[in-house]
């Protein structure tokens, strides 16, 4: 990659900001299960930028895709053209997820807490729910069976909660014990290691909760605390997001989401 | 298709319009509503635009399912009006994508349950009581194990099948294979139908033999909005128009009014979509390599 060229803050959105982020956390990984939505740009951009040999794997059930334009969902025939393997969803969640070869899942979600357990199935009660949201789709067992999971999300005082509304996708559970849980029921997964937001980004102290990392360019921390529930931890040193560069902004804008789908 | 669907779908059945965002029955669903068929528990993995538009019309009494959306846009908002608050009504089985997989399964090879690695630590199990833990027979590990499920009627779109109904798909295989063989009875809806010799040229690309399939119907573009690979891309705005349609009750009577009761079939649905906005969803070319099989004898 050429040298970042400075880009002011002023020149890009929150979400931008978001999916250049997450996009640079794909560094050094090899295999990655996209998730619906946000995961999707932020993978694709990825791949043309800090991870050019990273596989994409679909719950569609395609190994090693290759898409010619943004998928515009996680089933879209431009994923299957040029990809290295098509499968059946049962090879692609039994062989592939469970059999233990994905490094990474990369999920959305609707709640967060401070534990990254998510929520992506109804706000309210579950029987008689506020809002019906989709549900689990595969992240319940991307969750589970992924090496590790990276969450990407708006932040708010509704996504960020002190107790989630339904556990679809489990986390650190209960914080210090849910390595240990998923050691003794053998899940293959870590859990979640670093939750990317438009405020900044996340990983997990040795304790499994949320700990602040980095804050975007022209975010206080008075701002992502007034977008979370609970007082976050906060690293020593906390850092500010390098913006994005010229070029990644060229490659979201103009190469993968041209409506500004994601990026409005 | 019309006799197609009044010969093997029944109020009351549990039906199958499997397909994975690709090759997605609409025909079938469309037919189904016509026939103004009731009391159906739907069972797909996404259920998508089509369960929304069956479910707005009124022919399910229960939805199965594990992603329940619009793929790419939002939410299904008929299913959401019944769905949520005090007034829901509409059943809910709700598993993930690998549990729907694996209930085909058990159902398609005659188990009593297929276990996985899913479901540690949620409240799935306790949304749903028929996902339950076991012990491994042959250790201490534990497993989640899913039900079979067997529809009455499994409805699939490919690209083409022969007049026995072999049928051949490519793309994503999504889990119809594992939905035909665990239905009671199977509707295959083809792009094109083939000789016995095409489906014989390329017997690795073979689904779903004739032997499960109780009937065959030509049906081109039958997948619309949705796509068929090869044939025709994903009518992408007709999924975005759809979330302002399905918001309003009204609206998606309209709807239906035009599109569903006011059409006798798929032909006039196809000509009233017109030629043009057909012709701008045809993929550029990307064939596959061929292969030898070689001739032994």
């Amino acid at each position: 990659m050429s040298p970042p060229e400075p880009v002011e803050a002023a020149d890009f959105s929150a979400s931008e900001m978001m999916i250049v982020a997450a996009a640079r956390e794909l560094a050094g990984r090899h295999v990655c299960f996209v998730g619906v939505g946000l995961p999707n740009i932020a993978v694709n951009l990825a791949k043309l930028t800090v991870a050019t040999d990273l596989e994409l794997v679909y719950e569609a059930g395609v190994f090693g895709a290759r898409p010619a334009r943004l998928p515009l969902s996680i089933g879209d025939p431009t994923i299957v053209t040029r990809a290295t393997a098509v499968t059946s969803m049962f090879e692609l969640f039994g062989f592939y997820l469970q059999g233990g070869l994905i490094d990474v899942g990369f999920l959305g979600a609707a709640q967060i807490d401070r534990f990254g357990n998510i929520n992506s199935t109804v706000i309210g009660d579950y029987a008689h729910p506020t809002t019906r949201l989709p549900g689990s789709g595969g992240a319940c067992e991307i969750a589970i069976n992924a090496r590790e999971v990276f969450v990407i999300m708006r932040q708010s005082r509704r996504s960020f909660v002190h107790r989630i509304d339904f556990r679809t996708s489990p986390g650190n559970l209960g914080g210090a014990d849910g390595a240990r849980i998923r050691r003794e029921q053998g899940w293959l997964g870590a859990g979640p290691s670093v939750v990317i937001t438009d405020l900044g980004v996340y990983h997990f102290d040795a304790g499994g909760v949320m700990r602040l990392d980095s804050l975007h360019p022209g975010v206080t921390l008075e701002d992502v605390q007034g977008k979370m529930a609970w007082l976050p931890a906060v690293a020593d040193r906390l850092i500010e997001t390098a913006p994005p560069t010229a070029e990644e902004l060229r490659l979201v804008r103009d190469v993968l989401d041209t409506e500004g789908i994601y990026t409005r | 298709m019309a006799e197609a669907i009044a010969g093997s779908v029944h109020d009351g059945d549990t039906v199958a319009i499997e397909g994975f965002t690709h090759l997605i029955s609409f025909a079938a669903g469309h037919e189904i509503i016509r026939q103004h068929k009731r009391d159906l528990t739907l069972a797909r993995l996404t259920p998508d635009l089509i369960y929304d538009q069956m479910v707005g019309a009124g022919v399910a009494r229960k939805l199965i399912f594990s992603w329940l959306g619009n793929p790419g846009v939002g939410g299904l908002h008929a299913v959401r009006r019944v769905t949520e608050g005090a007034s829901a009504s509409l059943e809910l089985e709700e598993y993930s994508h690998f549990g729907m997989v694996g209930r085909y399964t058990a159902g398609a090879m005659n188990l009593p349950f297929f276990p996985l690695r899913s479901y540690f630590e949620t409240d799935l199990p306790v949304a749903n009581p028929l996902i339950r833990p076991i012990r491994s027979p042959y250790g201490d590990d534990l497993v989640y194990a899913v039900p079979p499920l067997e529809p009455d009627v499994a409805i699939i779109h490919a690209q083409r099948a022969d007049e026995q109904g072999n049928t051949q798909i490519w793309g994503l295989l999504g889990c119809q294979k594992e939905a035909a063989f665990a239905a009671q009875r199977v509707i295959v809806v083809v792009e094109e139908l083939v000789s016995d010799d095409v489906i014989r040229a390329d017997p690795n690309r073979t689904v779903i033999p004739g032997l499960i399939v109780e009937a065959v119907v030509v049906e081109p573009f039958g997948a619309h909005p949705s796509y068929a690979q090869g044939h025709y891309d994903r009518d992408n705005r007709f999924y975005i128009e759809w979330d302002a349609i399905s918001r309003d009750a009204d609206l998606l009577e309209q709807w239906l009014d035009e599109w569903v009761y006011g059409v006798a079939g798929r032909a006039e649905y196809r000509d009233k979509l017109g030629d043009e906005r057909l012709d701008a969803l045809r993929p550029g070319s990307s064939p596959s390599g061929s292969v030898d099989y070689g001739d032994y004898r």
